[in-house]
């Protein structure tokens, strides 16, 4: 059995694979690095494969927590452990994209599903989950609810600042101005988007296109990133684990070439 | 030059004497030029002037971690944080004057030119205007074309000569042409003998260790008229060549694996960690544009010549060029990949660098990867974020290797 984990600035995932490239265990934490999720994660993955620590065979760590996370074989970034999962998951994925807890990034593949180039955002929160975290506490709805209060919004607001720490000050100036928090919601996600599409615009992006992370499960996001990028974008299933998906194929990989 | 001084060693006393000597003219009443990092020093050579340049010891207090105070300083004075960190290190420091990584004397006159960018001609006409002193300008019009257009190479010499003008009202002496033959002359062979080192780093395995370009680069800056300049870079080489000769690579407790060139300025306050993390992944940073941008090559004789060179910094030609010459690069150094700083500082670097990293990518399919990062201002970089994208173009450069017949 081979485990890959992915440990995020806001979540941590695990997933157990076999040989033969099944999904044995899968879990996410909704906490990331320097909190037992990681922990938590990889037990439950483990419980859910029904089998011990002791019959992973290699495992591997992604994502920000990876440098601090010491149980693992081999540690490999969230870039090419991203695009692997979504290749695997989708071959036809030529462009990856990626929206993390702190940071948002758009991968180009070749056609063998391999990393031609990346491009990620600058150091600050814009076009990420944490964003839209700030924007979901400031309307009183939980993160897992903005899509869905997205969807009856009547009217276009932009939110112009890029800056989180100016977005929240701005949108509480447009709430406390009667704007509806609908439309609020749209405009935070038409916000990551325009961020995201941005970034990708800069390596070109090839179809098809993929989006995995956390935020691939806001469908108001998605929407509003297929309108700003002009192409469909293919959702994977469980867009969360990708990253660790990726990474358990390389320990497996990993594993066959040293035996 | 005694033989059994390493070049490393001479290098070190090199620059603290050039400090310590500029300091010590001043005191004495000497005169004492600022100048920019790729001025026609020669002029002020000829004249027998100390100059010291803003932007080294900028670097210098940047990689001995006292630029904030400086940068802090500029900042309350008005200057935004948006601009160039070496221009906020130096207005902060005309202003202090005192710093514990190294003191520099303040200037009886400024000589600028801007063939580097153009935040220096405000930059030092700040400096003129504050201080009262005169200032110099030798302006290099950027070139749209390819190659530096003659209506250009005419302004730039005919500046030359005005320079000449103010130089001898300045210091009260006539202008040694003689001299200025002599001068010229070891300039040009200090730069071919900067160019022939640096080209050294062709080898396979690389003799160069990481980031000795940019500790070397302080000399072609400083003393490029100098013939202790000259006696260095021929040293340095000599010492290259003996590594290549004996098989030796960067490190002697692990191979060198990758080799990339570092596209911008350091980051001079995450020196050891910019380095530290490239070593760790086995990438030997072997080369940048420098090398080409101090390799200033004309006839002795000929002013034309010399401006057309002066002219020429990649930095001041067109996008053609940019992309040109680092393919170039990639080339004549079997380059596995090219990490870009997107330097904060530098607007003029990055107006251009993802056009460039899209050229190159598609002329040399060369991995290679962009990160954000300032060349003194510490607050501008985040070193998990840097390590995420080194070790990602690793893998990447990692598959390739893998890819090609052989895993070479």
């Amino acid at each position: 059995m081979f485990l890959g984990i992915d440990i995020g600035s806001s979540s941590s995932k695990a997933v157990i694979i076999n040989a033969q490239l099944e999904i044995l265990g899968k879990a996410v934490f909704n906490t990331g690095a320097g909190t037992q999720g990681p922990e938590k994660a990889v037990g439950a993955a483990l419980r859910e494969a029904g089998i011990s620590g002791d019959e992973i065979k290699f495992s591997v760590v992604t994502g920000y927590g990876r440098m601090t996370y010491d149980k693992a074989d081999k540690q490999i970034t969230e870039i090419t452990c991203h695009a692997r999962g979504a290749a695997h998951m989708i071959p036809s994925a030529r462009t990856v994209i990626d929206i993390g807890g702190q940071d948002a990034k758009v991968i180009r593949l070749d056609k063998d599903g391999k990393v031609e180039n990346f491009v990620m955002n600058e150091k600050c929160a814009a076009g990420t989950g944490r964003f839209l975290e700030v924007m979901a506490r400031i309307l009183d709805c939980s993160i897992g609810n903005l899509s869905s209060l997205s969807e009856n919004a009547s009217e276009e607001i932009i939110i112009s600042n890029t800056c989180t720490v100016f977005a929240e000050s701005e949108v509480i100036s447009q709430l406390s101005s009667g704007a509806k928090r609908e439309n609020v919601a749209q405009g935070a996600h038409k916000s990551v988007a325009k961020r995201v599409a941005g970034l990708g615009s800069r390596i070109g992006l090839a179809p098809d296109v993929v989006m995995t992370g956390g935020v691939a499960l806001n469908k108001g996001v998605v929407a509003a990133l297929e309108k700003e990028i002009g192409q469909k974008i293919t959702v994977v299933e469980n867009p969360q684990i990708i990253g660790a998906i990726g990474a358990a194929l390389y320990a497996l990989e990993t594993a066959s070439k040293l035996s | 030059m005694d033989k059994n001084i390493s070049s490393k060693q001479v290098l070190n006393d090199m620059i603290s004497r050039h400090y310590k000597e500029a300091l010590e003219a001043k005191k004495s009443g000497e005169l004492v030029a600022w100048a920019t990092s790729i001025v026609p020093q020669e002029l002020l050579e000829t004249m027998d002037i100390k100059v010291v340049y803003p932007e080294n010891h900028a670097a210098v207090l940047g990689a001995r971690k006292d630029a904030p105070a400086f940068l802090q300083n500029a900042e309350n004075n008005g200057y935004s944080n948006d601009l160039c960190s070496y221009a906020r290190v130096n207005i902060g420091y005309a202003n202090l004057k005192e710093s514990a990584a190294g003191n520099i004397p303040m200037p009886d006159f400024i000589f600028c030119c801007n063939n580097i960018c153009n935040t220096v001609i405000k930059w030092y006409e700040n400096l003129a205007r504050e201080m009262r002193i005169p200032m110099i300008l030798i302006d290099t019009p950027f070139n749209h074309t390819f190659d530096v257009p003659e209506h250009s190479v005419k302004y730039i010499r005919e500046q030359f000569h005005h320079a000449i003008g103010q130089l001898e009202q300045i210091t009260g002496k006539k202008f040694d042409h003689d001299r200025f033959q002599e001068v010229m002359n070891i300039s040009t062979q200090t730069a071919r003998w900067w160019k022939k080192a640096t080209a050294l780093a062709a080898a396979q395995p690389s003799p160069f260790n990481g980031f000795d370009l940019f500790n070397y680069m302080a000399v072609i800056v400083c003393m490029r008229g100098k013939q202790e300049g000259l006696d260095l870079f021929k040293l340095w080489a000599e010492e290259l060549q003996g590594k290549i000769d004996r098989g030796e690579g960067p490190w002697k407790d692990q191979p060198e694996k990758y080799r990339v060139m570092w596209d911008g300025i350091a980051c001079w306050p995450h020196l050891a960690d910019t380095s530290k993390i490239l070593r760790k992944n086995g990438i030997n940073l072997i080369t940048s544009t420098y090398p080409d941008s101090w390799t200033i090559v004309y006839d002795s004789d000929d002013l034309d010549a010399m401006a057309r060179a002066y002219s020429s910094n990649y930095a001041n030609r067109n996008l053609a060029y940019g992309a040109g010459n680092i393919v170039q690069i990639v080339k004549d150094f079997s380059l596995d990949g090219i990490i870009y700083h997107s330097n904060r500082s530098c607007k003029l670097m990055d107006f251009r660098q993802y056009e460039v990293q899209r050229q190159v990518q598609e002329q040399t399919g060369v991995a290679s990867v962009i990160f954000d990062g300032d060349q003194t201002d510490p607050r501008a970089f985040s070193l998990a974020q840097y390590e995420t994208r080194i070790q990602a173009l690793m893998e990447m450069m990692e598959q390739r290797k893998n890819e090609r017949p052989g895993g070479q």
